[in-house]
């Protein structure tokens, strides 16, 4: 069978630093997309949204339908887009400082309402674009810009507040295991549902964390994907902080009814303007 | 002679004054009148006090006067409050179980409701019941208008409507107008709503915010009617987002708050003009700034409309002054905004949002959904494409053969982020201006500005919004000419210019404390000689308007 290549180069100047985490999940994300379309995906269907930060200058480099909206709303504008034709395969983008500073709303209320798209969460841990300040999950202690003497927050566990927030599929990624990413979007990509992917990806300018990861790094299989308990203790493993192992994979998965689905069933398709006008006379 | 009665009907919030009214306001717009109703209530839930004051004339209203004719009090504070407004001829109806000694005519309310078993709040009812029937309605056209209201099956309110409407004798008898019959009562943001619905909207995203919650309760409720999808996402914030989202899938979205609320979604009209992705925005505005007063009037949001966010654009801004206007300025922007692939502003406010009007039938003919520009599917296509007009052709995600490459970000005519690129940076700005040139044509040719009242006189007095409606009639009242701008930006310099070429002298009249409309007529060029202006969070009243331009006259 004589196949066509696809193309999802764009002529958009990679302006990355060399070796940033994010060049791996460019490339994952690339091979899980080619993957879809293999396997019958319209390219045409699938859309990414971005917000602001390196995270999301991935729409640039990506040959596909794209979206790059306000810092922290790259959740809302996929929800629109899923709610404006469901027949898309809406990926949302953004790093740890959108997703969980300036945006956490956004995403706490798209897991609880089950909406039908995948959020990737690059975390390199604290705002590297804008020359390095700390985030929701930078570790305590660490001196960035805005905290020269150390960072005196806790840092938040974004997998233990998705687990109470209802999303209905969560897991974990390093940007160095380019197989695993691209497995795991996939995997999101297929899920009927709110699905997030965590990336964990080092910062090569601002914060170095490829040897960290490397030596904590681990594939975990929850054995019972569908119980909140055993989803928490794995997401406990790590507090982002400091020591201990970092679980990867699949954490939660579980089927509930899917946001645009349930709202597209209350509007019908025949529309009685008139009858509506009636009540006013 | 023209016929012209005032109505006011109050209780405490929670006994149904504000239903009474439309109830009663729809049995005169079946004896043939033009309606009005203001409604006036507090920030609470129950207790305070609540009042609808109906207008019905032989001719269109939309303001209030300061005397009444009737006044209905289903409690001892609604004597107390507006008794003084009372014409000398004024009839007093109250609820005689809870003011036993008043003057005027009292009904048993509550114990005819006590004897037929019914919810103490029906007590509303036997009020209606007795005031039609001390007015010299009909029985036969009451029980029509009622039957409908509460529906066939509900026996017990016809039984008690019944009993207090036989309880009372007839006092006056006001007769059927010889108006035109307007076929429809609607708030403003009703009207919008089915304005909106009949151009075309798709999705409507709404966080609630009094008095803008309307819309979201209309279409929530007729949904299945309308065909329109109602989300109430997180915050504004999620709601201009998301509304954004659609409109880039190809869904026409609108979305509405008040003044706060509005403000937070100021970054995503930016988004809006930037990324050339449709957006209608609606403020209804309250007396500002911040919270202000939640539910009564103000006009202090217009020049915030006219540059609602950071950068070089510029948006559609409409501000209708009732509900007619309402259904067809939100149809227009609707249209307008996937024309131009820019975002737009319905700016109403608490009374135009709120209060009832007369809307006639042939209003939503004329409203249709116009046709967008869209990509001929011929040779690469590009979102941005440089073109004379500065539009650029759509195309949705999802159509074979296209890249749809939108951004916040100055972009290129494919949609990727420029930075180095100082010519392109250029060209794209100066895409967005022809555009904006575009715009503009349309504040010359469409009826931009209304004029009423004496063509010939030396003196014009200017308003907008809900405001213009009593100024208006204060204006004709007093042989001036009116002239009133709907469209605020772009702003129709050369109407109003024509408008105002052979006048000598300039009122402007606002709700507000310093004179937008002024400031925005300056900007271009004309300057208002006089202001009044009334910023007590209350509407103007007729008689007061009529004498506060007449003062301003003399200065």
């Amino acid at each position: 069978m004589e196949t066509k290549k696809i193309n999802l180069d764009t002529n958009c100047p990679n302006t990355w630093c060399p070796g940033c985490g994010d060049f791996g999940i460019l490339m994952a994300f690339k091979q899980a997309v080619t993957s879809m379309i293999e396997s019958g995906t319209p390219k045409e269907n699938i859309v990414i949204t971005g917000d602001i930060g390196c995270s999301s200058k991935i729409a640039d480099y990506l040959g596909l339908n794209s979206f790059i909206g306000l810092h922290g709303r790259s959740i809302s504008l996929a929800e629109g887009i899923k709610m404006g034709n469901p027949d898309l395969k809406v990926f949302a983008f953004l790093g740890d400082g959108g997703c969980l500073d300036e945006g956490i709303s956004h995403l706490i209320h798209a897991a609880k309402r089950n909406t039908d798209i995948t959020v990737i969460m690059h975390n390199n841990r604290l705002f590297a674009l804008t020359t390095g300040q700390f985030t929701a999950v930078t570790p305590k202690g660490l001196k960035t810009r805005s905290t020269p003497s150390g960072s005196i927050e806790e840092p938040l566990n974004p997998l233990e507040l998705l687990i109470a927030s209802n999303a209905s599929f969560i897991a974990r990624a390093y940007s160095s295991r380019i197989e695993d990413v691209k497995n795991l979007v996939l995997e999101g990509a297929e899920h009927k549902g709110f699905s997030f992917i965590e990336i964990l990806q080092p910062c090569v300018s601002f914060y170095n964390t490829i040897e960290f990861y490397n030596e904590r790094v681990y594939y975990s299989q929850n054995p019972n994907l569908e119980s909140k308990e055993s989803a928490l203790k794995l997401a406990r493993e790590w507090n982002y902080n400091g020591e201990g192992r970092i679980p990867l994979g699949v954490m939660y998965k579980t089927d509930r009814p899917v946001f645009e689905s349930e709202t597209l069933s209350l509007v019908p398709r025949k529309e009685d303007f008139e009858k509506c006008l009636k009540t006013h006379s | 002679m023209k016929k012209d009665y005032s109505i006011i009907v109050g209780g405490a919030a929670g006994q149904g004054s504000r239903k009474a009214g439309l109830i009663i306001a729809k049995i005169f717009k079946k004896l043939g009148y033009f309606v009005y109703i203001y409604d006036d209530y507090q920030s609470l839930i129950k207790g305070g006090h609540n009042f609808s004051q109906i207008r019905i004339s032989d001719e269109f209203i939309a303001g209030r006067r300061e005397k009444i004719d009737v006044l209905v009090a289903f409690d001892k504070k609604t004597i107390d409050l507006h008794e003084k407004d009372l014409n000398t001829k004024g009839i007093l109806i109250f609820n005689k179980n809870k003011n036993p000694e008043e003057k005027g005519i009292g009904i048993d309310a509550d114990s005819i409701v006590k004897h037929l078993q019914g919810k103490p709040i029906m007590a509303n009812t036997a009020m209606i019941g007795g005031f039609l029937k001390i007015i010299g309605i009909n029985w036969s056209i009451a029980k029509n208008v009622l039957e409908k209201e509460f529906g066939e099956k509900d026996n017990l309110n016809m039984e008690i409507a019944k009993q207090a409407y036989d309880s009372v004798n007839t006092l006056t008898k006001i007769e059927k107008s010889k108006a035109k019959n307007p076929e429809y009562l609607m708030t403003g943001n009703e009207a919008a709503a089915l304005g909106a619905t009949k151009a075309g909207l798709d999705i409507y995203y709404a966080y609630p915010m009094t008095p803008a919650s309307g819309i979201l309760h209309y279409f929530a409720e007729h949904e299945k009617d309308l065909g329109v999808v109602t989300i109430q996402p997180e915050n504004e914030i999620a709601v201009a987002n998301e509304a954004i989202g659609s409109a880039y899938a190809g869904k026409r979205t609108m979305v509405a708050s008040s003044s706060g609320g509005f403000a937070l979604m100021s970054e995503a009209i930016c988004l809006s003009a930037i990324s050339e992705t449709p957006v209608l925005f609606v403020n209804s505005q309250r007396m500002g700034p911040a919270t202000g007063v939640p539910t009564y009037s103000g006009q202090s949001d217009l020049l915030f409309c006219i540059n609602p966010g950071p950068g070089d654009f510029e948006n559609f801004v409409a501000a209708p002054s009732n509900s007619e206007e309402s259904a067809i300025w939100t149809g227009n922007l609707l249209n307008w905004s996937w024309k131009y692939q820019t975002p737009s502003i319905l700016l109403l406010d608490k009374e135009l949002s709120e209060g009832t009007f007369s809307v006639s039938k042939n209003i939503f003919k004329g409203i249709r959904k116009e046709k967008e520009l869209l990509w001929n599917k011929k040779g690469e296509y590009k979102r941005y494409s440089i073109t004379e007009s500065g539009i650029s052709p759509l195309s949705f995600p999802g159509t074979k053969d296209a890249l749809i490459k939108t951004s916040s970000y100055e972009h290129d005519e494919s949609g990727l982020t420029v930075e180095e690129n100082e010519a392109i940076i250029t060209a794209m700005q100066e895409k967005r201006i022809r555009k904006f040139e575009e715009m503009k044509k349309i504040a010359d040719s469409e009826d931009a500005i209304k004029i009423y009242g004496n063509k010939k006189s030396k003196i014009a007095v200017i308003s907008w919004g809900f405001t213009a409606g009593a100024v208006r009639e204060a204006s004709e009242n007093l042989g001036l000419k009116f002239v009133q701008p709907i469209l605020m930006s772009p702003f129709p310099v050369k109407q109003m210019i024509k408008a105002l070429q052979d006048v000598e002298e300039i009122i402007l009249v606002e709700n507000n404390t310093t004179g937008q409309l002024g400031v925005l007529m300056a900007m271009n060029g004309i300057y208002a000689d006089k202001k009044v202006l009334k910023y007590t969070s209350r509407p103007f009243t007729i008689e007061e308007l009529e004498d506060r331009i007449t003062k301003a006259m003399k200065v």
